[in-house]
Order: C-alpha cells, then sequence, then structure tokens
C-alpha cells in the first residue's frame, strides 16, 4: 500500500463521478488530437504528391479542380486539352519538364491514366514485378489497387469509360498487366498507368460521339482534325526556375484557352477554407477540457467533504499534511492523464476509421500512428488541468484541522 | 511517561480549558473520567499531538510536545501513538486489510504477519478482505482498535470507546483494549464519560 495505490482506489471507489470526468477529458483530447492528426496525415499525403509539380496546364474551369483531379486524382478533370496546344506550353523556355497525362477508363473504379514515363519516375514509382510498358495496353498497377483487386501480373483488365465504376464498358478496352509497382505512399499506388497512346486508341471512335454533342467545341475540332485532333487531360509541369511560378500560369491564363493552375496555391486555400472548421472545432473541444477539469474540481471538492474524516484518520496515523495533498494531486492526475491516453487510443481509432472511409471514397490512405508535438503539448495541458483542479482540495486539504473534524464527529 | 503541567487551551477565545496536572509512569494505565463539556476530547486531542496547548508542558516520553512542529507531531504520532476513536473511521475506499496496511505504509513499516496475527488476535481475520462498510458495528470497533495497534505504538489513546455500548459489551470492549494493549506491550489512556468503566482500572483521575 502506498499514496499513489491509495489514490487509485480512491478513484476507483467512486466509479461514477470519476468516469464522468474521464469521459469529458477523453473527448476533450480525443477531438483535438483526432484533428491535430488528419490536419497533418492529409497535409503529408498532399505535400507528397505535389513533389516536383509547379503548375498544372488543363482546360478552363475550378483550378481547384484541375489540381485535385491531375494531382491527386480525386476529381473530375475540368476537360481535355489538344495535343498540340500543351506541347507549345511544354517547349517555352521556362518550363523545365513536363508530363502530359490523359485520363479515359477506369478499372473497377481505379482510375486508368496515360502518362508519360516520367510520371512514374516523378512519383519514384519502382517496379516490384514484371516489367515497364513497351506496346499499348499494357498497363503497370500501383499497389493498392492490385492489392484490393487481387490483380497478378498477366491479368487483362477490362476497362470501362469513364472515370467511376458504372460506365460502360469498352469491348476493345482490354488491358494486359505487365507490371505491379512497389508502394510508393504517393497516389500512383491507386492508379493503373499506360502509355498515352493506349487511353488515345481506345477513345478514338468515343471521342466522335461525345463532342457531337457539345456544339461549343466541334468547330474548333473539325479545324484540328486535319493535322492532329489528338487531346490529353493535363499536363504537370516543373519549371526551371521558381521564379516563373508568377509569371507564366499569368501569360497562360490571359492569353490562352488553357488553364494553369498552381497546385501548392491551391492547396493552402483549400486547407484556409477547411482550417475554419476545424479552428471551431478545436475551440470547442478546449472547452470540453476546461469542462472536464471544473467536472475534476467539482468531484475532488465534494470526495473531500464526504471523506474528511478518513482525512482526519489518515492524518491521526502519523500522515503529514504534504502527504495528503499529494495524494489528491495524484488522484487528480492518475485520472487526468488515462483521459490523455485514452484520448490518444480514441483519436488514432478515429484515424483508422476515417482512413477506412477515405479510402473507400477517394483511394486515399492515412495510416500512421505516431504521436505529434502538438500532442506532447496536450498532455502538458492534461498535466495542468490535472494540477490546477485539484489545487484547491489539496490547500483545502493542507490546511485541514483535524482535532476539530474529529471532534464534530 | 506522561507529565503534564499546568495545560491550558482555549477555542478562539470562546472555550477556556485548564487541566488538572498528570503524571503517570511506565507500565500503567489510566482513566480519565468526566463529564460532557469538560473537555476530553481536547485534552485527548492534545496528548495525541493533534492540538497545541496555549501554556503548559506535555511530556510525553520525554518528548516535550508543545515543543515539537506539526510535522514533528506527526512523525512523533505514528511512532508512539496509537488511537481509538468514538466512532470509527477508516478509508471506505479499501478492505480491512489495505487499511491496516496504509497505516503500515504511512509509518514506513511493511508487515503482513503482524497484520495477520492482530486480525486473528480481535478474531475478525476472516473480515480482512471486506470493505470496511461491509462490516458490523462491533466489527468496525475491532478494526479501529487494530488500526491503533498496527503499528505497535507505545501507548493508546481511546476516546470514548464505550459509550454507546450496553454493560455485556462495554466490559468486553474495554477487556479487549486492556488485553491488546498488554499483549501488545502498550500503556492505555482512556477518556469517557463513562463511569462503568471505572472498576478496570486501578489509577483515574476525574476532570
Amino acid at each position: 500500500m502506498n499514496i499513489f495505490k491509495l489514490s487509485i482506489k480512491n478513484i476507483f471507489n467512486k466509479p461514477l463521478s470519476s468516469s464522468i470526468s474521464l469521459a469529458l477529458l477523453v473527448l476533450g483530447v480525443g477531438i483535438i488530437s483526432l484533428l491535430l492528426q488528419l490536419n497533418t496525415l492529409i497535409k503529408d499525403q498532399m505535400d507528397n504528391n505535389l513533389r516536383g509539380i509547379d503548375m498544372v496546364v488543363g482546360a478552363k474551369g475550378s483550378p481547384l479542380q484541375l489540381i485535385l483531379s491531375s494531382v491527386y486524382h480525386i476529381d473530375s478533370p475540368t476537360g481535355n486539352i489538344s495535343l498540340a496546344e500543351a506541347e507549345t506550353i511544354s517547349n517555352n523556355r521556362m518550363v523545365g519538364s513536363s508530363i502530359k497525362i490523359l485520363y479515359g477508363d477506369n478499372y473497377k473504379g481505379f482510375r486508368i491514366v496515360g502518362a508519360e514515363k516520367k510520371f512514374i519516375e516523378l512519383y519514384k514509382g519502382v517496379i516490384k514485378e514484371g516489367k515497364d510498358w513497351d506496346n499499348p495496353y499494357e498497363v503497370l498497377v500501383g499497389s493498392k489497387v492490385y492489392e484490393k483487386l487481387k490483380i497478378n501480373l498477366g491479368d487483362e483488365l477490362i476497362s470501362s469509360h469513364g472515370l467511376r465504376e458504372t460506365g460502360q464498358s469498352h469491348d476493345e478496352g482490354t488491358f494486359k498487366v505487365v507490371g505491379l509497382l512497389k508502394p510508393s505512399n504517393s497516389v500512383i499506388d491507386q492508379l493503373i498507368i499506360t502509355s498515352p497512346q493506349s487511353v488515345w486508341d481506345i477513345h478514338e471512335t468515343h471521342d466522335h460521339d461525345e463532342h457531337e454533342n457539345e456544339n461549343e467545341h466541334e468547330n474548333e475540332h473539325e479545324h484540328e482534325h486535319e493535322h492532329d485532333n489528338r487531346e490529353i487531360t493535363a499536363m504537370l509541369i516543373k519549371f526551371k526556375s521558381p521564379m516563373n511560378i508568377i509569371q507564366f500560369p499569368r501569360q497562360i491564363n490571359e492569353n490562352t484557352n488553357l488553364q494553369a493552375a498552381v497546385p501548392s496555391y491551391e492547396i493552402s486555400r483549400l486547407f484556409k477554407l477547411f482550417g475554419f472548421g476545424i479552428e471551431t472545432l478545436s475551440y470547442l473541444a478546449y472547452l470540453i477540457i476546461i469542462v472536464s477539469g471544473f467536472s475534476l474540481f467539482i468531484n475532488l471538492f465534494n470526495s473531500m467533504r464526504e471523506r474528511k474524516y478518513e482525512m482526519a484518520l489518515i492524518r491521526t496515523l502519523g500522515a503529514s499534511r504534504f502527504q495528503l495533498s499529494t495524494m489528491i494531486i495524484f488522484e487528480s492526475l492518475v485520472l487526468t492523464i488515462s483521459g490523455f491516453i485514452l484520448g490518444l487510443l480514441f483519436s488514432r481509432f478515429g484515424v483508422m476509421f476515417v482512413s477506412s472511409l477515405m479510402e473507400e471514397s477517394i483511394n486515399y490512405n492515412l495510416n500512421s500512428l505516431k504521436i505529434l508535438n502538438e500532442e506532447y503539448w496536450l498532455l502538458g495541458l492534461s498535466v495542468l488541468i490535472g494540477v490546477v483542479s485539484s489545487l484547491i482540495p489539496a490547500i483545502q486539504v493542507y490546511k485541514m484541522n483535524i482535532s476539530k473534524i474529529l471532534a464534530d464527529a | 511517561m506522561l507529565k503534564t503541567k499546568e495545560v491550558e487551551f482555549n477555542y478562539d477565545n470562546q472555550m477556556f480549558f485548564k487541566f488538572q496536572n498528570i503524571d503517570l509512569n511506565s507500565n500503567e494505565n489510566l482513566l480519565i473520567i468526566g463529564e460532557s463539556g469538560v473537555g476530553k476530547t481536547t485534552l485527548m486531542h492534545l496528548l495525541a499531538g493533534l492540538l497545541k496547548s496555549n501554556s503548559g508542558s506535555i511530556k510525553l516520553f520525554d518528548k516535550e510536545l508543545n515543543q515539537m512542529s506539526s510535522y514533528q507531531l506527526d512523525s512523533f504520532r505514528k511512532n508512539n501513538i496509537g488511537i481509538v476513536f468514538q466512532r470509527p473511521h477508516f478509508v471506505n475506499s479499501l478492505t480491512v486489510k489495505e487499511n491496516l496496511q496504509l497505516a503500515q505504509y504511512i509509518a514506513n513499516k511493511n508487515d503482513n504477519n503482524r497484520i495477520e496475527s492482530i486480525l486473528k488476535n480481535l478474531n475478525i481475520f476472516e473480515k480482512s478482505n471486506k470493505k470496511t462498510n461491509q462490516l458490523s458495528q462491533g466489527e468496525k470497533q475491532r478494526v479501529s482498535i487494530a488500526l491503533a495497534i498496527v503499528n505497535s505504538p507505545k501507548l493508546i489513546l481511546a476516546d470514548e470507546p464505550t459509550s454507546s455500548l450496553d454493560d455485556n459489551n462495554c466490559s468486553k470492549v474495554i477487556k479487549l483494549l486492556k488485553k491488546q494493549a498488554t499483549d501488545f506491550g502498550a500503556q492505555l489512556i482512556v477518556i469517557t464519560h463513562d463511569s462503568r468503566l471505572k472498576k478496570h482500572f486501578k489509577k483515574s483521575i476525574e476532570l
């Protein structure tokens, strides 16, 4: 038996009031930690996929949509642009390197991207099994895709049109798996990648059907038919010098009918948007933590009154004032620290849950269980709450007049 | 062993007590008897070092209590004095055994054999693992005696141990107390208004 054990026994002796304070703290800490985790994980994921892309060129529309679709592969593309126009831009002297990508099909919800081979290098993709594609209709498959769909080398994938699972299927869209990619923790994990030529081949007939409905575009296309009517969805660009990021996108947006978007700018805009929600929610969570502090204080204060005879008894047994006060502070700290630990567990389950949700809808995976720096602050806050809420009861116990309490008995 | 001289105590200048001198030798038990309101509990708290007198001297085991700090008194108490209260108090979150272990811990001791032998001696060994609020009144009183003697005090102070008991139980409890004191080598001072106890003590003073 010691003072620490006694504190724990006291906590378990009052399971109801102890667990209310605990639950509040777990909720508060859990929400904040969950927000921190998700924020960091999403940001990491986003930044990870942003490497080496200074600018994206695509069809006019929402710049954010362009970024989401062609960098993160989670939204529909804004449209297509002509290959010839894209070539003009990629030949500009400010452009260091460019990668053309094309969409068209999906296989069971996973996007099939036609891209130059540089695309795989950009994300540091490494072939685990098999080889690179040599001919049209040969594909490399990202790690999440083959894991989830149990795809093996040499399998044939019949694609369907569009980016969602419910498109019509092509008779001619049969791809052969020639290589599997190692997990790279980037977007290519959830993509099926093939040569641009494959996508052009499949859609040769389709494009005609579709464009007949779009009167506006039809004229343009009539002209282009003569030389090159091939199209791409977007082009990822790295500049020669970072300075170009200011000037070049504006030039494109003003002087051509293409759209240029800067991913880092769009993403920080996106984060500002939902950063507001995160902030509000975390204020709420801090409020819950403070309420838990109050509830802890009230519990201790009440139990102090109920337990004044036993406190007096412990003193008459020879315990010092200091030992008794320590016991009270321990009781509070045991609760707040276990609240912190449970809150962290809660947030980890939350991350796993959200992650599985996201994986289902947008094929993103966020799994990391490391403790963030901010969470150490949260530990500090929990300890502080524990000390502060037990301070007054502890002082009361310290100043307790045992003789008077025993005489009143 | 105990020598008091002109001990005076007042609560907030309202109640004033002046106690007669006590002189108790080693190996003697003492009965202090007095009506309600004469300051029995106050005297007991003074002897236990729970209160400090305003003037006079209390010399217990050759130590002057009035000259000790509150910390020294705590330490003196845990090494020398066991207290049996009028109404038994326990730490409710602990079992009988754990209460005794806590008392030992406070006195920097750890001796489960002693706990066992005390509980057996008091006939409540089978209640070791019961929470104290599951005990009967009589069992509670025995556990509170166990608490008072677990750290082998040289002096046991008992405050009204028999006031609410019938004649039969009264003599049982006082015999038990005396037996425990003798068994474990402690002196016993009982403070009470219960005149039935007079016949059990050779030495008594009236307040």
